[in-house]
C-alpha cells in the first residue's frame, strides 16, 4: 500500500431539484450526497456502508461520473475528472469499472460471456487487437470460469457465475479502481462466500483498488481495509477496520453494529434494539446533526448545529459533538457495553 | 406434545418441469408446538418456499402437486379439506408474511380497509366494528400515529411501516401458524432489528406459532428456537438452535454457518479468507438417487451414494448424513 491515493474525493455533493407539485409550492431539494470527502490508497478497499437512502451509491456513481454532480472534486490518479465532458470522460473509463449488483439485469442476455468480456476492450481501444482473445481467456481464468463457457449466453450460468462474468468484463480494460456496487446482495449466502474471496484474491494478484458499496456490515468488515460510515448523505465516521468495529465511536455505527444478528449465540441473546423508527428522508434536511432525532444520546447542541467530521484520537474521523477529542463516545460514557 | 399446532409427515410436492414432474419437496417431517418459532434455513431453491406454499394449501394453485404426505394443523388435514374449507382457514387461522411488503399491498386501499377486509371476510364483522378492529390491530404492531396511518395508502408509508401492516393483516384473525417468508430481506438492517422484536413480542401476547424462512443463520439465532435446515428439497437437519449453531451434525449446515462472513466485534486486522461451499445447489431436473449435498461435500464416500435417514443426534435433534452413524458407533 503506498501513500499516493488512487482516488481522492473532496467536498462532494449531489443535490437533486424536487419537481414542484404546483407553481406555488416552495423548491425543495433532495440533499443525497451532501460535502463528502475521502480518499482510497492505492491496492485497499475503501468500504461505504448506509442504511438505504443514505447515499452511498449516488456518491458512488457521482465518483465514476455515471451520475450528477453538484459541487466538489473527484481525482483519479492525480487528474481532475469531475469535469470532464465527451470524449475526454470516455477515455477516463478504461481506468474506471463498475460491478454491479444484480448479475440478471446487468449482462445483455443477446451477448456471449467472451463477447461481454470483450466489449470494453473494443470501445475504449485498450489492448491491441490480436491480443484481446487472449485478455479474455485470461480473464476467464482469473474469475475461475471455463474457456468452453465463453461462447454460451448468460442465461446458461447460475447468479454467481454470471457475476463472475460481470467481475471479469469490469477488470477487461485494467482499471485503476473498481466500483462494487453491492456485489454479492442478490447471490445466494453460499455463493456470497466465493464472490467476496474472489475478488479479494484477484486484488492480492493484480492490486486492484476498490470502492466497495454495501449495506451489509459483516461483508464490508470482510472485503474492506477502511469503512467510511453514511448516514442521510454525510459520511458520520471514517476508521480503519479494526477501530471500527473494536470500538465505534459514532453513535450510529454503534446502534447499525447492535442491530446486525449475529451467529453467536451468547450476542444474538444480548442484543437490544438501540434504533427506533426509519432513517428520515433526505429532503431539505436541517442544518443540525441530521441523526439526532433517533440518536439515544442527543443533547441541546446536537439539534442546533451541524457537527463537521473532525479528526480524533489515533487518526480516527467522527462527525459528532458528543465524542471527545481523544476518542471516548457517549455509549461508553454511559457504561453501555458495547456492541 | 400436547399442544402441537402443526404436524407435517412425509410431505412431498412436485412440480411438472419440461411435461415431468419433479420433486421440489421430499419427505419432509416436521412439528410444531403452540408460541414456538421455527427456523427454516436454506439457499434458494431448497423447497423453503414451497414447502410454506403447500402448508397455505396453495400449491395446486401453481402448477405443482402435492403426491404424499400429510400436513395437519389443529388436528386437522389440510391436504384433503376442500378448497371451500381452505378459504377459510387460509388467512383466518395460518396466515402469511412475504418479503417484499410493497407488492404485498394492494395500493388503491387504504391500511385499514385492508386490514378490516380479513375481519369482515372471516368474521362478518360489521364495516365500523372491523375498522375498529384495524385500528386496534395498527396500535399492536406499534406504527406511530395509528389513527392518520388508518387512511394512508401503502405508498404513503415507509418499508418498515408497510412490513408492520402487513404483519396486522395476517395477525388480525388470531392465526394458530404464522408463515413469515424472508420478512426483512427488503429492509434495512435497523428496521430489520424492530420487526424481529415484533415478531417475538406478538408471539409472546398471543401464542401464536411462527414460522420464520430465512437464509440469515444470524436472524435465526436471535428469533427461533429450533432450527430446521433444509437442502435440495429434504431435510438435512433439525435441532435446537443452541446446538445446530454451536454443534452443527450436517456438513451443509456447517458450512452454510461458516461461509457467511459475520459481523466480528473484535477482529484481527486482515480476516482470513472465507471457508467456502463449492458449486451449487443442483437443479431438481438433476438429483440422482442419494445424498443430494454429495458432490459439494467435503466428507464425502462411498455409503453417499444411498440417502441417509435422518439419524438422531440426541434427543431432538437430528442430521441426514452417514457421519452421524459413524460418530455413534465409535
Amino acid at each position: 500500500m503506498s501513500a499516493d491515493p488512487i482516488l481522492e474525493v473532496s467536498n462532494l455533493t449531489v443535490h437533486f431539484q424536487n419537481r414542484r407539485s404546483n407553481p406555488f409550492a416552495p423548491h425543495t431539494t433532495v440533499h443525497a450526497v451532501d460535502d463528502v470527502s475521502f480518499s482510497l490508497p492505492r491496492g485497499s478497499t475503501l468500504g461505504i456502508v448506509g442504511e438505504s437512502g443514505s447515499g452511498k451509491t449516488t456518491a458512488a456513481l457521482a465518483v465514476m461520473r455515471l451520475g450528477p454532480i453538484t459541487a466538489g472534486s473527484v481525482k483519479l490518479a492525480g487528474t481532475e475528472i469531475a469535469g470532464l465532458k465527451g470524449e475526454e470522460l470516455r477515455l477516463v473509463r478504461r481506468k474506471m469499472q463498475v460491478i454491479f449488483q444484480d448479475p440478471y439485469s446487468s449482462l445483455n442476455p443477446r451477448m456471449r460471456a467472451g463477447q461481454i468480456v470483450r466489449e470494453p476492450m473494443d470501445l475504449l481501444d485498450v489492448y491491441d487487437r490480436s491480443e484481446r482473445a487472449d485478455r479474455v481467456a485470461e480473464l476467464f481464468a482469473a474469475v475461475g470460469l471455463r474457456p468452453e463457457q465463453e461462447s454460451l449466453f448468460p442465461h446458461q450460468f447460475s447468479g454467481g457465475q454470471r457475476q463472475r462474468i460481470g467481475i471479469a468484463r469490469a477488470l477487461a480494460t485494467d482499471p485503476e479502481i473498481i466500483v462494487c456496487d453491492e456485489p454479492v446482495s442478490a447471490l445466494d449466502v453460499a455463493i456470497q462466500a466465493q464472490t467476496l474471496n474472489l475478488l479479494r484474491r484477484l486484488q492480492k494478484t493484480f492490486g486492484y483498488s476498490y470502492l466497495f458499496i454495501s449495506h451489509d456490515l459483516g461483508v464490508v468488515q470482510y472485503v474492506c481495509d477502511e469503512i467510511a460510515v453514511m448516514y442521510l448523505g454525510q459520511i458520520v465516521e471514517h476508521a480503519v477496520q479494526v477501530d471500527l468495529f473494536r470500538r465505534p465511536l459514532h453513535p450510529y455505527t454503534w446502534a447499525l453494529m447492535s442491530a446486525v444478528p449475529s451467529a453467536n449465540l451468547a450476542e444474538a441473546r444480548q442484543r437490544r434494539v438501540l434504533l427506533t423508527g426509519d432513517p428520515p428522508n433526505p429532503i431539505d434536511p436541517p442544518d443540525a446533526c441530521r441523526f439526532a432525532e433517533r440518536c439515544p444520546f442527543a443533547e441541546e447542541i446536537c439539534r442546533k448545529t451541524a457537527p463537521p467530521l473532525r479528526a480524533v484520537a489515533n487518526g480516527r474521523k467522527v462527525a459528532c459533538h458528543l465524542v471527545s477529542d481523544d476518542g471516548e463516545a457517549p455509549q461508553h460514557r454511559e457504561g453501555l457495553e458495547g456492541p | 406434545m400436547t399442544d402441537k399446532i402443526l404436524s407435517v409427515e412425509g410431505l412431498t410436492i412436485e412440480f411438472r418441469i419440461g411435461g415431468r414432474f419433479f420433486p421440489v419437496v421430499d419427505g419432509l417431517s416436521f412439528d410444531l408446538a403452540r408460541g414456538e418459532m421455527l427456523g427454516i434455513v436454506g439457499e434458494s431453491g431448497c423447497g423453503k418456499s414451497t414447502t410454506a406454499l403447500a402448508i397455505m394449501g396453495l400449491v395446486e394453485e401453481t402448477s405443482g402437486r402435492v403426491p404424499a404426505g400429510e400436513i395437519k394443523l389443529n388436528g386437522e388435514n389440510l391436504l384433503q379439506t376442500s378448497r371451500r374449507r381452505m378459504r377459510q382457514l387460509r388467512g383466518n387461522d395460518v396466515a402469511m408474511i412475504f418479503q417484499e411488503p410493497m407488492s404485498s399491498l394492494n395500493p388503491v386501499f387504504t391500511v385499514g380497509e385492508q386490514i378490516a377486509e380479513v375481519v369482515r371476510l372471516h368474521h362478518g364483522a360489521s364495516r365500523k366494528a372491523a375498522m375498529d378492529h384495524a385500528y386496534d390491530m395498527l396500535c399492536k404492531v406499534h406504527i406511530p400515529a395509528p389513527e392518520k396511518r388508518l387512511h394512508q395508502y401503502p405508498h404513503e408509508l415507509s418499508g418498515g411501516m408497510r412490513q408492520r401492516v402487513m404483519i396486522a393483516i395476517a395477525l388480525a384473525c388470531g392465526p394458530s401458524l404464522l408463515i413469515a417468508d424472508e420478512p426483512t430481506t427488503a429492509l434495512d438492517v435497523t428496521v430489520q432489528a424492530q420487526i424481529f422484536d415484533l415478531l417475538q413480542e406478538l408471539r409472546d401476547a398471543t401464542g401464536t406459532a411462527i414460522i420464520l424462512i430465512t437464509h440469515d443463520m444470524g436472524a435465526v439465532a436471535e428469533t427461533c428456537q429450533r432450527v430446521l435446515v433444509m437442502y435440495a428439497g429434504r431435510k438435512v437437519e433439525e435441532g435446537p438452535v443452541e446446538a445446530i449453531l454451536t454443534e452443527p451434525s450436517h456438513p451443509y449446515t456447517s458450512g452454510l454457518i461458516r461461509c457467511t462472513p459475520h459481523l466480528d466485534r473484535d477482529p484481527p486486522a486482515q480476516l482470513p479468507m472465507l471457508p467456502e461451499i463449492p458449486g451449487i445447489v443442483p437443479p431438481v431436473t438433476e438429483l440422482g438417487k442419494g445424498c443430494p449435498f454429495r458432490p459439494r461435500c467435503p466428507h464425502a464416500h462411498a455409503r453417499c451414494a444411498d440417502m441417509p435417514p435422518v439419524i438422531p443426534v440426541s434427543a431432538n435433534h437430528g442430521a441426514a448424513c452417514w457421519l452421524q452413524e459413524e460418530e455413534r458407533a465409535a
